[in-house]
């Protein structure tokens, strides 16, 4: 499943959904990323997230199936939030459901890595210092290369 | 005329978001935005940009017809 939208994520009601729907999972793994604090020691008040309406949810679809193909899963979600996140809100969670908790620990590993990098989002940095547009590390890349 | 859509920095940095443009192929459209935006240009140009018609990246060329939804964007940052 995925949801893409500008209103706010809240992972604890979507882990409970999701719990839910697979009931055959021995294991069930989630991941929350949220905007943090600082920057490389600039403080950060908001991110301003843009996406590509129709595209975004085309590429995330993908990634999904791509996930779905790679390691046994009974189930994954994907949900990210867009447009004006405040500070210490969440912005990405995912899930992954398996009958092992190998598969569902390397499937939410994988989505994170692969969102990163590959899904359409654009993300400026907003503090009182001023804003910024950021893109990928190096760092994030590398993670990739780890599924190549 | 093909629809053009600019994200993310190439967005602010233009001033717009969308509009049309008329541009026989994405070539020339990319020439065309490269000697208006020239920071743009230089994205495109040393592959920290990429393009997309119709939702569809597109590394090389192709013909644009009316109604095309071109797009232009800086590297995808999620998560």
């Amino acid at each position: 499943m995925i949801i893409v939208q500008p209103e706010p994520i809240h992972p604890t009601q979507l882990l409970e959904q999701f719990t839910s729907s697979v009931s055959q999972a021995g294991a069930i793994v989630s991941f929350t990323g949220s905007v943090r604090s600082k920057s490389k020691d600039a403080e950060v008040s908001a991110l301003q997230l843009d996406s590509y309406p129709g595209f975004t949810e085309k590429v995330i679809s993908a990634i999904v199936q791509e996930a779905r193909d790679r390691f046994s899963v009974l189930g994954l979600l994907v949900a990210h939030r867009h447009g004006l996140i405040g500070q210490a809100e969440p912005i990405v969670f995912v899930a992954a459901a398996a009958l092992h908790r190998r598969a569902a620990f390397e499937a939410a590993d994988y989505l994170m890595d692969q969102l990163k990098t590959r899904a359409p989002f654009w993300k400026k940095e907003i503090g009182p210092a001023g804003s910024h547009w950021i893109e990928p590390r190096a760092e994030d890349y590398r993670e990739l290369d780890r599924w190549a | 005329m093909p629809q053009v859509l600019l994200f993310g920095w190439f967005a602010e940095s233009a001033g717009w978001t969308e509009r049309q443009i008329d541009a026989p192929s994405l070539s020339s459209l990319h020439s065309m935005l490269a000697e208006q935006l020239p920071e743009v240009g230089k994205a495109l140009a040393s592959g920290k940009g990429r393009m997309a018609v119709n939702q569809v990246i597109e590394l090389g060329d192709v013909n644009l017809n009316d109604g095309d939804e071109v797009a232009f964007f800086p590297p995808f940052s999620g998560g």
